[in-house]
């Protein structure tokens, strides 16, 4: 049973990051990484992370995801690019190489060691199968790891702030830039003649 | 049945060199980024088949930090990608290079 499931969470995850690479539009892709979270979520659920399978599916899914559309819709770069150009000769035939040495070196390691994989067993905690995983990762979360989770609560606070300073449009923000009145000017800075004044 | 463990992390292996690959190989900021989750979920796959291997809690805690973390990053990421787009539409990773907003 498990081991149907993995095979069908694995080729729902492997279609899935295909698609995202080799989709023209930016919605597919981002459609598509939907299915590969969802896939990932299943193995999850198959190797006995139910919290973790439930988070994968809200916050990357859920949140993650529709944040990634919804800048692709403010945007409005939901149109199709061209990937027949090649902008930098011999990028692909590179990349090409590189991913045969990760791809191989990677499963090199995996096959080789699969009878040997090392590391000591429960050295931060024991996982008791038969509890909740929600129970024992709680338990870790606020004990043993309590102040590593007050600080990623700092982390998600400086990110918020970090992105509405980032995406505010200041009062004396320059204009945008049309493409063809970037061909030739020494500053891209504000389109049609003097800048406005900066008020202090 | 169960199922060893070198069967998730051989998956997860093939997951992280697609996501590599589509790094090198698109040009859109927001597909690329896209890349970048596909490897962090391949390494999540990894912790929690060790997790269950080795019988310890530490790789399922490991996914949660990641998560956190992959939140706040695609925040700040799309925030700096809604800012160079405001100032030049359509702006692919190579237009971007020189770092001059």
């Amino acid at each position: 049973m498990e081991a149907a499931v993995f095979f069908v969470g694995a080729a729902i995850i492997l279609t899935g990051a295909i698609g995202v690479i080799v989709a023209r539009n930016p919605v597919h892709s981002a459609l598509l990484l939907v299915q590969t979270l969802f896939g990932v979520a299943v193995l999850f659920v198959n190797l006995d992370a139910h919290f973790l399978a439930a988070v994968q599916v809200i916050v990357y899914a859920g949140a993650i995801v529709i944040l990634f559309l919804f800048v692709i819709m403010l945007l409005g770069v939901d149109s199709a690019e061209n990937l027949d150009v090649e902008p930098i000769a011999g990028q692909r035939p590179l990349a090409a190489v590189a991913w045969a040495g990760i791809v191989g070196m990677l499963l090199t390691v995996v096959l080789v060691t699969a009878d040997e994989l090392t590391g000591r067993p429960s050295s931060t905690g024991e996982l008791d199968p038969t509890k909740p995983d929600v129970n024992q990762i709680g338990e870790f979360l606020f004990t043993k790891y309590a102040f590593a989770f007050e600080i990623t609560a700092l982390l998600l606070t400086i990110a918020v702030i970090g992105a509405v300073v980032m995406s505010r449009r200041a009062s004396g923000d320059l204009a945008p830039v049309p493409p063809d009145a970037l061909a030739g000017r020494a500053d891209n800075g504000v389109v049609g003649g003097e800048a406005e004044e900066v008020p202090a | 049945m169960t199922l060893g463990t070198e069967w998730y992390l051989g998956l997860s292996a093939l997951l992280f060199s697609i996501g590599a690959i589509g790094l090198l190989i698109r040009r859109n900021p927001l597909v690329m980024f896209m890349c970048v989750e596909l490897m962090l979920n391949a390494v999540n796959l990894t912790f929690v088949a060790l997790s269950r291997d080795l019988n310890d809690v530490g790789g399922e805690l490991a996914v949660f930090f990641v998560l956190v973390v992959a939140a706040a990053e695609v925040v700040v990421g799309l925030g700096l990608i809604v800012a160079i787009m405001r100032r030049r539409p359509g702006a692919t990773a190579d237009d971007i290079s020189v770092l001059k907003g």
